[in-house]
């Protein structure tokens, strides 16, 4: 198809060929292939050569101790967090995830009303966000008319600049309303029969919070499904289309087939967000600690339970018992984050290997 | 399945009718990804807008009950903490960032550098501030414009350290050894050779992380905690207006949920125009680091 022959030759033009001046800007005139010499032995020849092994050295020592640094901090934030929870670990040991109880006046705590709110809100949001962020990713990178495909890139992009803050407001006055006098009523007549859409509505609840989680991990998931799907080689669309392939026989199977690791990388990134995200949630997810069956319940969430009593703590195994459940949400993240990385690096890194 | 490798008439119909469904539903759902943004900045300047006077640039919040009044102490406490901010994220991001272009490429150190780094920027914002909370504001014994200065700071680090590496990777070697041809000691190289080439891109990679940490709230619930009055003492409690606009939009009071309104226009408006400033000037060429 010539279409993605052009895609692909616009897209070495970007990656690999200087325009002219840019090269002027750099000071050099000779712009030579990369890779024809070989560049490191000729540097490190040319920097033996200097007269400022002091300088160089203390230069080379500095950079390093800032990149040290963020060992450091991670390390300082894992050591704090662990340090701060011992107490609570000690009361409750690992029975502390697997305890309703929540109660400040007792000092009996356990973090499985919160574990429970930030995994439905966060699954709510999955639900909704997947298959809007894949459609929306082939429309622009296979289906749009190239004129669309800068803005409607930017406009997705410009979801994920919209503070936390904003969402929460934004949804406390104009997306609570609507589910609650316009979806909500809709959802428990078809739906009710399985009881997540059961009464109470006020509103405020956990689905709320995932609709809302939802709209903030958009970008996320759709910006790197679209990074991916650019990854697989025009190729592979080609030969599809080759054997007589519709154009969503061709998405189909050249290239959400080839790109599904990395699309599913991109998903748990995004539900690494939806878990640690906090202000919005904390505004509408209706801050009580209860599971109930019904999505429309209100509920509490890991973030939102220490937003909201972090500084009211009074005793120092309440603190506790928080920064433990601070603890548990760095480490998810931490593992969540991890495996997402691994699997859209397992999938570009070729792709940026035959770019370059 | 066998439909598949059928090629009657009805095949044919259902492969097009596929087809066009699956270009139908891309369609909608780019609609449905479009739509909430564009309702979300319609009644954000629809509300904002109509709350927005001049008092709201140079008036305190009043106490409530009491109309007018306006964030300026939270402008000025947003500023000041994303000041100490990049001074801290700034120096370390871009250090960080020439660390594994420059010196430790593909090295296992780097590999690991940048993997901290990715593990810091999943870190969720609320357990930055519970972190930062226990290493500064708990000695201190007090809440501090400084704690939620370092808040941020952190947070700004992994994205300009990132940026920082992919625009030093695109700096031609050819210039570095023309530097080092000339007798250009290697830091020197560094600093005014490689560094100013790849200088546009990493200014780009620092606005974004601005744009990021501006509205953060979480992080500075326990740290920076705010202020109803004016404070420029970095030992202090301190307004921002992410924190403003938070304790406004939880309040019962249709006076502090106007204020709320226009603060987070004011915020959006700041973010959105950094973001699609950088945006315009990379898609241009002028800010690209040399490829």
């Amino acid at each position: 198809m010539p279409v993605s022959v052009t895609k692909d030759v616009e897209k070495l033009k970007d990656t690999s060929v200087a325009s002219p001046q840019e090269t002027a800007a750099t000071h050099s005139g000779a712009s030579t292939p990369q890779g024809v010499v070989d560049v490191s032995s000729v540097r490190k020849f040319l920097m033996a050569r200097g007269n400022s092994a002091v300088a160089d050295r203390g230069f080379r020592w500095l950079m390093i101790a800032c990149a040290m640094s963020i060992f450091a901090i991670v390390a300082l934030i894992a050591s704090e967090l662990i340090a701060r929870s011992q107490l609570s670990i000690a009361k409750f040991g690992i029975g502390f995830f697997f305890k309703q109880a929540w109660n400040p006046v007792t000092g009996d705590y356990g973090a499985l009303t919160f574990i429970y709110g930030t995994l439905a809100s966060s699954i709510v949001a999955l639900i909704i966000a997947v298959p809007l962020s894949i459609g929306v990713s082939v429309f622009i990178t296979e289906m749009s008319p190239k004129f669309l495909r800068g803005p409607l890139s930017f406009l997705t992009e410009l979801l994920a600049a919209i503070p936390s803050v904003v969402y929460g407001l934004w949804a406390v006055f104009v997306l609570v309303p609507i589910l609650r006098d316009d979806v909500n009523p809709v959802l428990m007549k078809t739906l009710g029969w399985t009881g997540f859409f059961a009464p109470p509505n006020f509103g405020q609840g956990v689905m709320t919070a995932g609709v809302i989680l939802a709209i903030m991990i958009l970008p996320i998931i759709s910006s790197l499904t679209r990074e991916v799907m650019t990854a697989v080689p025009g190729s592979q669309r080609e030969a599809v289309l080759a054997l007589g392939a519709t154009r969503w026989e061709m998405i189909r199977m050249g290239v959400l087939r080839n790109a599904r690791i990395g699309i599913v990388g991109s998903i748990i990134l995004g539900l690494g967000r939806a878990l640690g995200e906090t202000m919005a949630v904390t505004m509408v997810i209706g801050n009580r600690p209860e599971i109930v069956k019904s999505l429309l319940a209100p509920g509490y969430s890991m973030a939102s339970v220490i937003a909201n009593e972090f500084t009211e703590a009074s005793d120092s195994l309440y603190l506790s018992a928080l920064v433990e459940i601070g603890l548990a949400l760095f480490l998810v993240t931490i593992i969540v984050n991890g495996l997402a990385r691994l699997l859209v690096w397992a999938v570009t890194r070729g792709a940026s290997a035959r770019v370059a | 399945m066998s439909s598949r490798y059928k090629t009657g008439k009805a095949t044919q119909i259902w492969r097009s009718a596929t087809n066009h469904m699956a270009t139908g539903l891309a369609v909608l759902s780019t609609v449905l990804v479009v739509a909430p943004l564009i309702a979300i900045f319609v009644y954000l300047i629809y509300k904002g807008a109509s709350s927005l006077n001049l008092a709201f640039f140079i008036k305190t919040p009043r106490a409530v009950g009491e109309p007018g009044g306006g964030m300026a102490n939270a402008i000025v406490g947003s500023a000041l903490l994303l000041g100490i901010g990049s001074l801290i994220g700034v120096p370390i991001g871009i250090a960080s960032g020439v660390f594994l272009a420059e010196f430790g490429r593909g090295g296992k150190l780097a590999n690991a550098v940048r993997f901290t780094a990715d593990v810091l920027n999943g870190v969720p914002s609320i357990v930055m501030g519970i972190a930062i909370y226990s290493l500064i504001v708990l000695p201190q014994k007090h809440f501090s414009a400084l704690a939620g200065g370092v808040a941020l700071g952190i947070m700004m680090i992994p994205t300009i350290t990132r940026t920082t590496e992919e625009m030093l990777l695109m700096v031609p070697h050819s210039i570095r050894e023309a530097a080092l041809g000339l007798g250009v000691p290697n830091w020197r190289s560094v600093l005014s050779i490689t560094l100013k080439t790849a200088s546009p891109g990493i200014i780009t990679g620092c606005m974004l992380a601005f744009a990021r940490v501006a509205g953060e709230t979480a992080p500075l619930l326990f740290t920076a905690f705010g202020n109803q009055f004016w404070s420029a003492n970095l030992n202090e409690p301190i307004a921002a207006l992410p924190l403003q606009i938070y304790v406004y939009a939880i309040s019962p009071y249709d006076e502090w949920h106007r204020l709320a309104w226009a603060g987070s226009l004011v915020l959006i408006v700041l973010i959105v125009l950094s973001v699609s400033l950088v945006r315009f000037v990379t898609t241009r060429g002028v800010l690209k680091g040399a490829n």
